[in-house]
């Protein structure tokens, strides 16, 4: 084992504990908490694999976007701290089933993919990560870009989608 | 001019010649820690005498005077004190959550000060995306806040977190706004090529002009209010709220947020030294080689520092100055004025940029 597998167990078993405790949590903040540690892991897998850019926008979405974002609409709508009430039998049964059902189909998707992995193994991609694999000027142009690998399109929507968001807040929002 | 890799490569070699990969790469990740957290320390109990004494300079006082000379060693009592407090454990709140609040706190403002580039080879974390994720640490603090005002279980501590809430991800927006207008005038997001690119061809700030000197100003603006420092100090002001958020904080527990507020006023004078007067570029005018030769004589790190200190200058002046705002005028500030004028200077320097404007 080198430094990176090291580094690579502590994280993954990090991330499976706050995952485990985030849905077993009955406060709801703590479980919010829980969930910014998973995503934080998740961002350090990222800088590992050496893709600070994707662990950046890791962080900066998910652990100072969307988790802020939790935990101000929590703080705003719940009154002390509001614990969750015990489940009936009939819910644990539906939540089992469910993540029964997840698992399979991400096993079966992992499964079908059929990683290379020695491979990878020979190859120094995944040995000696280098952020310098993929350039900031190649996703900056793949960004904008219309050819082949472009994101042009999705950008564009997804830039609509937002302006809708804002327009629908400002709509709820304003002063009648 | 003084490179600091060379040391530390030198240091590299020595330890990979006694010991097996792994651990150099751990007693490296020890020192550089190490080095950190004491700097983090040391600038931490200077920034608290520099604001005392500004702060007395501003209102006609003389500030601490009586322990040590010029009052210098009260800083050090301070700290003391500060470790020796007694820790309050509050009932009907939720405890682990009240102790991980300042952790993540100091955590985020840790990690910010590792990207300040110190000297030419003496940045931390150097990535090719170093702005981006400089920015992107530094919102982490914020739910730390928001979970120390929750925690608590007091009123006044929760409408602290809710208005450094709302404010920090306010001002966020035109930090980042400014900062990619000022990356559309390098073309990197790398600190240790920021620092390289203005010390061969002169600080941004004079090379982008009136566009980068008004970016400045936002700047310098936003990042007050991204401090929670005066006039946007209200998540504590201390006459409505007696403490915001750290109201149930005792002993050392307070003493991080305190710590994570100057350390974070620090790291916002830091950025504003490297993107805009160039880090630990020396000053140099084209054409005079004898003055940049002796400019280049001085090393990197007092470079920064002194830049640094002049930043600091301008945001406590600013801090001292102005009457503390009310919510909605912070509010009002940073989403009809700061925002629409950021969006402006960006295009106005990608306009600039794709002219050929500037220098």
């Amino acid at each position: 084992m080198n430094a990176q597998d090291i580094m690579f167990v502590i994280l993954a078993v990090f991330i499976v504990c706050s995952a485990f405790a985030t849905v077993i949590s009955r406060s709801i903040v703590r479980a919010a908490t829980y969930l910014l540690f998973v995503l934080l892991g998740t961002a350090g897998l990222y800088f590992l694999m050496g893709y600070t850019f994707l662990g950046s926008v890791q962080t900066m979405v998910y652990a100072g976007g969307v988790i802020v974002l939790y935990v101000f609409s929590i703080l705003l709508t719940s009154g002390q701290q509001e614990e969750l009430r015990s489940t009936s039998l009939k819910k644990t049964v539906m939540g089992l089933v469910i993540a029964l059902v997840g698992f399979g189909v991400f096993y079966s998707v992992l499964w079908m993919y059929g990683f290379p992995v020695q491979e990878f193994a020979a190859s120094r991609f995944l040995n000696s990560p280098d952020e310098n694999v993929i350039t900031m000027q190649t996703i900056g142009e793949n960004m904008l870009s219309t050819g082949k690998n472009g994101y042009l399109l999705p950008f564009e929507a997804v830039s609509v989608l937002l302006l809708a968001c804002i327009v629908a807040g400002i709509v709820i929002a304003r002063k009648r | 001019m003084f490179d600091f890799s060379d040391f530390t490569s030198w240091l590299d070699t020595v330890l990979l010649r006694v010991m097996p990969e792994w651990l150099t790469i751990l007693v490296e990740c020890v020192l550089v820690a190490l080095g950190i957290i004491t700097l983090y320390a040391i600038f931490a109990m200077v920034m608290i005498y520099v604001e005392r004494k500004f702060c007395a300079f501003v209102q006609c006082r003389l500030g601490p005077d009586r322990v040590g000379p010029w009052g210098t060693v009260q800083v050090v009592c301070d700290v003391l004190k500060m470790l020796t407090k007694e820790i309050v454990s509050l009932r009907k709140t939720d405890r682990f959550l009240h102790a991980l609040a300042p952790f993540l706190v100091v955590t985020a403002s840790m990690t910010t000060f590792a990207c300040l580039p110190w000297n030419k080879g003496a940045q931390i974390l150097d990535f090719n995306v170093g702005v981006f994720f400089f920015l992107a640490v530094g919102s982490i603090g914020v739910v730390g806040i928001l979970l120390a005002g929750w925690s608590a279980n007091n009123k006044y501590s929760l409408i602290g977190a809710m208005r450094a809430g709302a404010q920090i991800i306010s001002y966020e927006l035109s930090i980042g706004m400014v900062m990619l207008t000022m990356i559309c005038l390098a073309g990197t997001m790398s600190f240790s090529e920021l620092c390289q690119n203005q010390a061969e061809g002169g600080w941004y700030i004079f090379r982008g002009h009136i566009v980068a000197l008004a970016a400045f100003i936002v700047y310098l603006i936003a990042g007050n209010a991204e401090c929670n420092r005066g006039p946007f100090d209200l998540p504590e002001s201390e006459s409505e709220l007696t403490a915001g958020y750290h109201t149930e904080y005792s002993g050392m527990d307070f003493g991080y947020y305190y710590l994570a507020e100057y350390l974070n006023l620090f790291i916002c004078a830091g950025m504003a030294s490297t993107v805009f007067l160039g880090g630990w570029a020396p000053f140099v005018i084209p054409g005079l080689d004898g003055f940049n030769e002796v400019m280049a004589m001085i090393p990197g790190f007092v470079w920064f520092l002194a830049k640094v200190f002049f930043v600091l200058f301008l945001l406590l002046w600013e801090r001292w100055t102005f009457p503390r705002l009310r919510i909605d005028q912070i509010l009002t500030l940073e989403w009809k004025y700061l925002i629409p004028i950021s969006m402006t200077l960006l295009v106005l320097m990608a306009l600039c940029v794709s002219l050929g404007l500037t220098f």
